[in-house]
């Protein structure tokens, strides 16, 4: 009977030391930065689903430029097959794969706008200029989720490496720290990636 | 002893100075945001005189109170390097405008010494004040006045067809109010208040009277404080969670509550707009 007793003080203790050590917090900022990555993802789903029809609208204008809009579609299916899974996050060679060929994407994107620009009538076209607003805004979603997933593996990094979480990220998860994304887009060079 | 004083002190100061700017590095760096002082229109650059100014607040609090979306106004007399696209989503997240539940807030930003401007809308409207939508407005109704120097006209023109394409149909609106009225009759009903009665009696009254009937009269009295407290605060609990349930306006999270001031619920933004520059 005592001996009942002394085990059932023991389960909420071991309930408390074992939340110390990370078991709950781990995941839940595991699971969070994931979360953010999927928002990277699907804003760079996003843009790929406007590039067909951006191509489309630039092609009755502007036929001569056949090599940048095949350049773009190029790049375009190059990123579309190389997807990255929120399980390869803590690798960096396939973080960099992902952020090369999306950043081949946004280099071709670049050049399409400034070829449009010697294409007036292009650049007065409604649908063109509704594409243009939507693939700034795209850009523009993609930069803030980038900075929203690097602060949130910044945070995941920290508590994997820090005392008490750090026992248990050792023991019982094996935590690996995950790879910050510098994404090659303008202002891209002001994301905080590591600040203290 | 008096050296050792001012060391120490010295020391102190050095230490507090170092924990301070421990405290002062925040984990991103914003800019310095103007206040969000009750009010929708922030006019830091005082593009607007003040009648226009409480015209134009007034207009915004209505939006408020007949769709529940909130729709901010900023003049901002620097950017401070940020490009507007940036300032704006981390401006919106500060103040957080719209409620935290469905982040539809908008937030209309004019910096007249950048010559830039930008809707900024709350990812729950991005479906709604579409990215082209926005540019559409910018470059159609605001651009054109802010190049002849019209900043109250091209901001009160921005801000008509952005609140126009926010308002909810009327149909929807009518059956929003209807069923947030039939939720308010249910939460009047009894059958809450009836089975907090009978726990009531059975769990207080009962041994309270069985206390007054003589038998284990201490012990009955003192279950019954201790249930009374369980109860008392189950109750509150109840209580609170009906209210909420009950009118629209209770639980959405929106500041404001207080004197018809003007806060953020909450809401976030991630990059949706549209920008433009003349």
């Amino acid at each position: 009977m005592p001996f009942d007793r002394r085990l059932a003080l023991l389960v909420p203790l071991a309930a408390v030391s074992l939340s110390g050590c990370g078991i709950n917090s781990i995941p839940t900022a595991e699971e969070n930065a994931k979360a953010k990555w999927a928002n990277v993802q699907a804003d760079y789903q996003r843009r790929a689903d406007l590039i067909p029809n951006l191509v489309e609208t630039v092609k009755g204008f502007a036929k001569q430029e056949s090599t940048v809009l095949t350049q773009v579609t190029e790049a375009r299916a190059k990123a579309t097959a190389t997807p990255l899974a929120p399980a390869d996050l803590t690798d960096p060679a396939k973080v960099k794969a992902f952020q090369e060929a999306q950043g081949a994407v946004t280099a071709a994107l670049v050049n399409i706008r400034n070829i449009t620009e010697a294409y007036p009538q292009l650049t007065s076209n409604a649908n063109f200029l509704a594409l243009q607003s939507q693939l700034e805004g795209t850009e523009n979603r993609i930069n803030v989720s980038v900075k929203d997933y690097n602060e949130a593996v910044q945070s995941y990094n920290t508590t994997i490496r820090t005392f008490p979480d750090a026992i248990g990220a050792k023991i019982f998860y094996g935590s690996k720290p995950m790879t910050t994304y510098t994404a090659t887009a303008p202002n891209a060079d002001r994301a905080p990636t590591v600040k203290f | 002893m008096q050296r050792f004083d001012k060391f120490s002190a010295n020391g102190i100061w050095r230490l507090l100075a170092f924990l301070l700017m421990c405290c002062a590095l925040p984990a991103h760096a914003d800019p310095a945001f103007p206040k969000l002082a009750g009010e929708p229109v922030v006019d830091a650059a005082n593009l607007l005189d003040p009648a226009q100014e409480a015209a134009l607040n007034a207009k915004l609090k209505g939006v408020q109170t007949t769709t529940r979306r909130q729709v901010a106004v900023a003049t901002i007399p620097t950017l401070e390097g940020y490009d507007i696209s940036d300032y704006g989503y981390r401006l919106g997240r500060a103040w957080g405008i719209g409620s935290d539940a469905k982040n539809d807030g908008v937030v209309l930003i004019v910096a007249p010494n950048e010559r830039r401007t930008r809707i900024e809308v709350g990812y729950g409207l991005e479906p709604i004040l579409t990215d082209a939508y926005s540019s559409v407005i910018i470059n159609s109704l605001m651009i054109p006045r802010f190049k002849s120097g019209d900043y109250p006209g091209g901001i009160d023109a921005g801000v008509d067809e952005i609140i126009k394409q926010i308002q909810l149909p009327p149909e929807e609106a009518a059956a929003r109010a209807a069923s947030a009225q039939a939720r308010q009759s249910d939460s009047g009903g009894i059958p809450g208040g009836l089975i907090f009665w009978i726990f009531i009696f059975l769990f207080i009254l009962l041994p309270l009277l069985r206390g007054l009937g003589g038998r284990r009269h201490r012990r009955g009295g003192g279950s019954g404080i201790g249930e009374v407290i369980l109860w008392s605060a189950i109750n509150a609990a109840a209580n609170s969670r009906d209210n909420d349930g009950g009118g629209w306006g209770g639980g959405g999270g929106f500041g404001g509550g207080g004197g018809g001031g003007f806060s953020g619920g909450g809401g976030s933004f991630g990059g949706g707009g549209a920008s433009g520059g003349w």
